[in-house]
């Protein structure tokens, strides 16, 4: 849910319970009112009517409510001895309305010449369903109109308002930090967003520089080994030289040599990655696809042969597309490698080149590869112990590189390497 | 043949002069660039190894200094930085090869006689190693004027071990240096085993007097019969 939406929503739930208490506490203080004022009304006509009664003792018989709305009747004093003035609801036949309508009574009772009177003056009344129609209807539409005006304000005003955190938030939403993008901030008087801004222009100047400085340290470090590496290479080849030696001790020296050798090899593999991230293959030139998968089949021939396992390319045209040559190489040599070396001793491995991708199947006695993280850094497959782990990790990225797509499926016993070329 | 190593680090410079005096060449040392230059104005060498990181200077102001004084020394440049934009400044300024470290010593006496081959024996390149001919530019071999059909990696392996004859050169070098750098990462060198064994068959056949011989498991040796 939205920001702005989300408090709407907030504003619109409170205000209806805000409302509703409101209102009702507004009726009942609305009719405390009403009738106070009624109240006072009858009292002030009964008062004036029982001072003209003393005049005029006509009035003093009148049991009927006619036009004037009261009624006068002899009492017996012992009943009404501790009577006291009475407020009553009622109703009567309304002319008018042709209706029963709610009225209001005052019942008193008064002393004239020694006799006693009950009097029961009548006014009408206000009629209270009418009454909650007309609050509900009118309460209704300031709810409606105060939520209105909320929306209004969210819309125009503080969507105004939050457009620096939205306008950050749709950078953040694309930046990738190895591509060293730039956020543009919108300046702003709101301290918070202000705040914001310069937050996440700290936070992402500190995430940039140890990202470049962890890629500078595996360059760095790569470059730092190859030195300490080629001397202990070299000093064991010198030993080899030595005629003295057993054959045990150089078995355990041949070891030492292969375990070298795959420092070496692995060490490599980390400057060949770091060097295509911080891009240092940038040259570009139309490099033919189909040549260069030629050359690496008869590169691996001898490999694949040994392993009793058949290289077939199928391509039609010249495939030509502008990259750089020996990443190009590294991709399709890495792939058919990774094919080698896990394909089915006896088997076909079959490569199909076309202008919209490559792809190259495998049979192999594992499972499905789909789900397992194929692609990352020194994941490996199987128990292969020679293997660096980072051959379909490099292929990846040199595919990332070049705005290809690297995908992996798995159908029918085959592992399915496809690069789509864009 | 003299050859000088320029080369900061003193273990590194160790191994490489015992490795190639034990070719018999004449091997000098320099481990600043000051002591590289001044050699380089007294003497004349026929193969100069250059280390690129020197701790007073870089080696490609060296690689100038040769090639301006029109001097016809071979030059391999030797760094550590297998950087891309090195190389090919290296060999734009007139480098005849470049090697990066680490890098096996077989691979280095195969660069460097290939080096000499070039500078020293120009128009003269046949290659004779008991009764066989090697004719490194038309890529031909012969066994008592009979040629011996090798394809090109049967030949590209041949020459590498016939470059360290007598030596032994490692299975992993030998890999690298016919089958390329890509393929260094491959599960196991088992394959050089059946290229070796035709290879010798085909020597064989034509009654070579050299033979091939594996060295413990480790690499190969080609050595008279």
């Amino acid at each position: 849910m939205k920001l702005l939406n989300y408090t709407s929503t907030y504003f619109s739930i409170i205000l209806l319970v805000l409302i509703s208490i409101w209102a009702v506490v507004f009726y009942y203080a609305m009719f405390v009112e009403i009738y106070d004022s009624i109240d006072d009304g009858l009292e002030h006509r009964k008062m004036l009517l029982i001072a003209r009664a003393s005049k005029d003792l006509s009035l003093l018989d009148k049991p009927q409510f006619d036009e004037y709305l009261f009624t006068i009747n002899r009492v017996d004093y012992n009943n009404h001895r501790i009577f006291k003035d009475t407020y009553k609801d009622s109703v009567m036949y309304m002319v008018n309305e042709e209706d029963y309508e709610p009225v209001r009574l005052l019942e008193s009772v008064f002393k004239n010449d020694e006799e006693y009177y009950k009097i029961v003056v009548m006014t009408s009344m206000v009629e209270e369903d009418d009454q909650i129609n007309n609050l509900l209807k009118y309460t209704i539409l300031l709810y409606a109109s105060l939520i209105a005006s909320i929306l209004l304000l969210n819309n125009l005003f503080l969507r105004r308002i939050w457009q620096p955190f939205y306008k950050i938030l749709d950078q953040l939403k694309d930046y990738q930090l190895e591509k060293k993008d730039t956020i543009h901030y919108k300046t702003t008087k709101i301290e918070e967003f202000a705040l914001l801004n310069e937050s996440i222009e700290k936070l992402l100047n500190r995430a940039q520089k140890s990202y470049s400085n962890q890629k500078q340290f595996i360059e760095n470090a790569s470059h730092e080994l190859q030195t300490p590496l080629a001397i202990a290479i070299n000093k064991l080849e010198l030993l080899f030289e030595d005629e003295s030696l057993s054959e045990r001790q150089a078995e355990q020296l041949q070891q030492t040599l292969e375990n070298l050798e795959r420092l070496t090899r692995l060490n490599r593999s980390l400057l060949l990655i770091s060097k295509i991230e911080n891009n240092q293959f940038p040259s570009r030139e139309n490099v033919n696809f189909q040549d260069i998968l030629e050359q690496i089949i008869s590169d691996f021939s001898e490999m694949a042969a040994h392993k009793n396992l058949r290289l077939i390319l199928d391509t039609q045209q010249k495939i030509i597309k502008n990259t750089n040559i020996d990443l190009t190489y590294i991709l399709f040599s890495n792939l058919i490698k990774n094919a080698i070396s896990h394909g089915q001793p006896g088997s076909v491995i079959s490569m199909r080149l076309t202008n919209k991708n490559f792809i190259i199947n495998n049979y192999s006695q594992t499972d499905s590869l789909q789900n397992k993280p194929i692609f990352e850094r020194f994941h490996k497959i199987g128990d292969h112990v020679n293997s660096t782990g980072l051959g379909l990790s490099i292929a990846q990225s040199i595919a990332e590189k070049f705005g290809f797509n690297l995908e992996y499926r798995f159908l029918d016993g085959q592992h399915i390497f496809t690069v789509n070329f864009k | 043949m003299k050859i000088l190593i320029v080369e900061d680090e003193p273990q590194m410079l160790e191994n490489m002069s015992k490795n190639l005096e034990a070719e018999g060449f004449l091997v000098t040392g320099a481990a600043t660039f000051a002591q590289a230059r001044d050699r380089i104005g007294v003497y004349d060498y026929d193969c100069i190894l250059l280390d690129i990181n020197l701790p007073d200077g870089n080696g490609l102001e060296l690689l100038k200094i040769i090639k301006k004084k029109g001097l016809g020394d071979g030059v391999i440049i030797v760094s550590a930085k297998d950087s891309l934009d090195d190389k090919l400044q290296g060999l734009d300024l007139g480098a005849d090869d470049y090697l990066p470290k680490p890098f096996h010593m077989a691979e280095l006496r195969a660069r460097v006689k290939a080096v000499l081959r070039r500078k020293i024996f120009e128009g003269q390149d046949e290659l004779r190693i008991a009764n066989m001919a090697i004719n490194i530019s038309n890529r031909t071999v012969f066994i008592e004027k009979k040629e011996v059909e090798l394809n090109r990696k049967e030949y590209d392996v041949l020459l590498y071990l016939v470059s360290n004859k007598d030596r032994l050169a490692n299975k992993t070098a030998l890999a690298e240096h016919v089958w390329g750098d890509h393929i260094d990462q491959a599960d196991n060198f088992d394959f050089i085993y059946s290229q070796i064994k035709n290879l010798r068959k085909k020597l064989d056949a034509h009654d070579a007097e050299i033979d091939i011989k594996a060295v413990y498991g480790i690499g190969y040796k080609l050595q008279d019969k």
